[in-house]
């Protein structure tokens, strides 16, 4: 079988798609010199899927119109209960309509910014210019990343200045309940030099199936002394393709930490790679997945060394059941002259069922001496010593095992810090593992 | 008033035979210690009273109060009134001490009849300052990064969140240093009533100086070889258990060694 791997989008349909957003002359060049780029390009090579059959190029639609909501009244309950109604920094898009957007005042006086993709595009075009795509993520690094640039059509940008330290989550929701929609979103989040910032995502579909692509991509920028939490919940249905490709970039004394709970019931593949540019400069990703169906997926979570006595640390906890597959990469790398940097892993999976399958490989490259590194991996099934100690205690082997695969996914769940999320996450986890 | 009855129990673990026919008997509100020197199949006994998945039960009968207990899957047993303190509990991660210690005593409630948080947390506190262990370690995942006495002191405040009919202490005091085995013993102690039975499994005399036992017994190649009252006891520390090898003709008291 052979897919076709040329888009159905010509130039003239990106050119006046920009036109229509008001976009400027650079951001439509970019547009269009990816989608040239994009036939030549290969397709990335995760390591140990093949995805050449994977349909990554035909979708019933680039843009679908959606509701806005003037109120959060107005969500849809599930949308609703991700949030907290008293939650001010809050933006949620609609398929791929930018539906609502609000921003505590007192951060708007001092200079945050959050706002859609398409205004940021417009409205910040320096910001936009310095960073979209320019250093995390680059259009011509492969297929898909030019298809992304070239298709873009939502997405969030969350500029935080110098010194500004939000105390409250920032969250933003992304609702597909049109089964014709594809999601080509980018979120760009800047944390200026001392600044902090904790940013939520919700990928949520309320459609059982899909029709469209998702590509995905998130650019994370740690200024020195600036710190990200990014914790992110993907819920997409089964029926997309998935790429979704999560960096950041740490500069000196900066830290990017990630919670991601990927719970798509669609085939999927994520990179998620963390650049420690600068000294003292630490990395934390930390993802949790559950496999159903007869999904297939590959997770490769990087993290790359520069700076010297940079930290970084991948844990990465899979369950498989049915005939679902997942390979999970961990890649700690670590480049010449970061002296005292030290890179950990921990992969392990959990097999529900004799049919799923699960891989883990970990791998350290290191180009230096003075390091320190280490890796830890597992694949196998709920430990028996522990049901039957759970067991003893009179607790169910069902509730046993509940607790054990709990447990095993806790560590995401424990660190994302809006309650709502929280539950969520728990219960699609409940849900997928039952 | 509660009965475990163990009768001619024959127990295998990957095809070797360790017990070789063990007959006890235990009531509730009796402390019954089993002693003996290691590999004599005392941990056995335990293990396979609860049901652990590696032991098998190739002849005899335990029966609660007239129910079959070995037809009974591990959580059953435990619902029945079973308690098992291990020697080597599980560390399971992401679950915390008192979720899981909640969720074990909701297993054996109704739905609708589930303990109260605020009744559950009151309890848990007055029994881990029974204990002496840090409030801290109920937020603490189940056994992990535990040390060995803060372990062995977990499984104690189990046994007195769940309060069982019967519980079975496997070496609960190996490795306790005398103040730990003194609040555990005190915990075991609070235990005592005619709602309670209790099987101490132990090498040292020691943990007897705080809990006095109602009944002794002595197992050797894999049978209870002798049973008496706290002066035996008190007769193994003074003398050791070579009298009993001579009295009986035992030459090797590990199991694999005929008589």
């Amino acid at each position: 079988m052979t897919v076709e791997t040329k888009l159905t989008m010509t130039e003239q349909d990106v050119r006046s798609f920009s036109a229509s957003h008001s976009e400027p002359e650079a951001f439509t060049n970019l547009r269009v010199q990816a989608l040239a780029a994009a036939e030549a390009l290969p397709l990335p090579k995760p390591d140990k899927t093949k995805i050449i059959n994977w349909n990554f190029t035909d979708f019933p639609a680039h843009t679908v119109e959606s509701s806005t909501y003037a109120s959060l009244d107005e969500l849809p309950e599930q949308v609703k209960s991700l949030v907290d109604l008293e939650q001010k920094n809050l933006y949620i898009q609609h398929n791929n309509t930018p539906a609502f957007v609000s921003l505590d005042e007192g951060l708007k006086a001092q200079g945050v910014i959050l706002t859609d993709i398409q205004t940021a595009i417009r409205e910040h075009a320096d910001l936009v210019a310095k960073y979209f795509m320019t250093e995390a993520v680059k259009a011509e690094e492969h297929k898909l990343t030019a298809f992304h640039a070239a298709l873009l059509n939502g997405g969030v940008f969350l500029y935080v200045p110098k010194n500004v330290v939000i105390e409250k989550p920032v969250q933003a929701v992304f609702l597909h309940d049109n089964e014709e929609a594809s999601l080509f979103n980018h979120a760009l989040i800047v944390a200026d030099k001392s600044s902090s910032v904790t940013y939520v995502e919700n990928y949520i579909s309320t459609v059982p199936k899909a029709k469209g692509l998702a590509n995905i991509v998130s650019e994370v920028f740690a200024e020195d002394n600036a710190s990200v939490t990014y914790g992110a919940v993907d819920v997409l249905a089964e029926g997309f393709t998935t790429y979704v490709n999560r960096r950041g970039v740490a500069q000196r004394d900066a830290r990017i930490e990630w919670a991601l709970g990927m719970m798509n019931d669609s085939d999927t593949i994520s990179d998620n790679t963390t650049f420690l540019l600068g000294d003292n400069s630490v990395g934390d990703t930390k993802t949790v997945v559950v496999g159903r169906g007869a999904q297939k997926q590959n997770f490769t979570t990087q993290v790359i060394h520069w700076g010297k006595n940079s930290d970084g640390q991948i844990l990465k906890h899979g369950v498989m059941k049915d005939s679902a597959s997942s390979i999970f990469n961990g890649i700690g790398k670590i480049e010449h002259g970061a002296t005292k940097a030290n890179a950990e892993q921990e992969s392990r999976v959990l097999m529900l069922s004799p049919k799923a399958r699960g891989d883990a490989n970990p791998i350290l490259l290191i180009d230096e001496d003075d390091v320190t590194a280490g890796h830890a991996a597992s694949v196998g099934r709920v430990d028996p010593l522990q049901l039957y100690y759970l067991m003893s205690r009179g607790i169910t082997k069902q509730e046993a095992e509940r607790l054990v695969i709990h447990g095993f996914l806790a560590p995401v769940v424990n660190v994302l810090p809006i309650e709502g999320v929280k539950k969520q996450l728990t219960e699609v986890i409940e849900r997928k593992v039952r | 008033m509660s009965t475990l009855v163990i009768k001619d129990l024959h127990v295998e673990i990957e095809g070797k035979e360790i017990l070789k026919g063990v007959n006890l008997t235990i009531n509730t509100s009796e402390i019954h210690a089993i002693m003996g020197p290691n590999g004599t199949g005392k941990s056995t006994l335990a293990s396979a009273i609860m049901g652990h998945p590696k032991y098998e039960v190739t002849q005899g009968t335990i029966e609660l109060d007239g129910e079959d207990v070995l037809a009974m899957e591990v959580d059953e047993r435990a619902r029945a009134g079973l308690f098992l303190a291990m020697q080597y509990p599980s560390e399971i991660s992401g679950v915390t001490n008192a979720d899981f210690m909640r969720s074990a005593m909701n297993a054996r409630r109704e739905e609708g009849n589930e303990v109260s948080l605020m009744k559950f947390i009151r309890e848990l506190d007055s029994k881990m300052e029974t204990l002496a262990m840090d409030q801290d370690m109920a937020q603490r995942y189940l056994n992990e990064g535990f040390s060995g006495g803060e372990k062995k002191r977990n499984e104690i405040l189990q046994m007195m969140m769940i309060k069982p009919t019967f519980a079975v202490l496997d070496e609960i005091d190996s490795g306790l240093d005398i103040d730990a085995l003194k609040v555990v013993s005190e915990g075991i102690n609070q235990m005592k009533g005619e709602n309670f039975g209790c099987l101490i499994i132990t090498h040292y005399q020691r943990l007897l100086n705080y809990i006095t036992p109602d009944h002794v017994h002595v197992m050797m190649q894999g049978r209870v070889v002798k049973s008496g009252g706290p002066e035996l006891a008190h007769k193994l520390e003074a003398e050791g258990y070579d009298w009993i090898k001579t009295e009986l003709g035992i030459e090797d008291e590990t199991v694999g060694q005929e008589a």
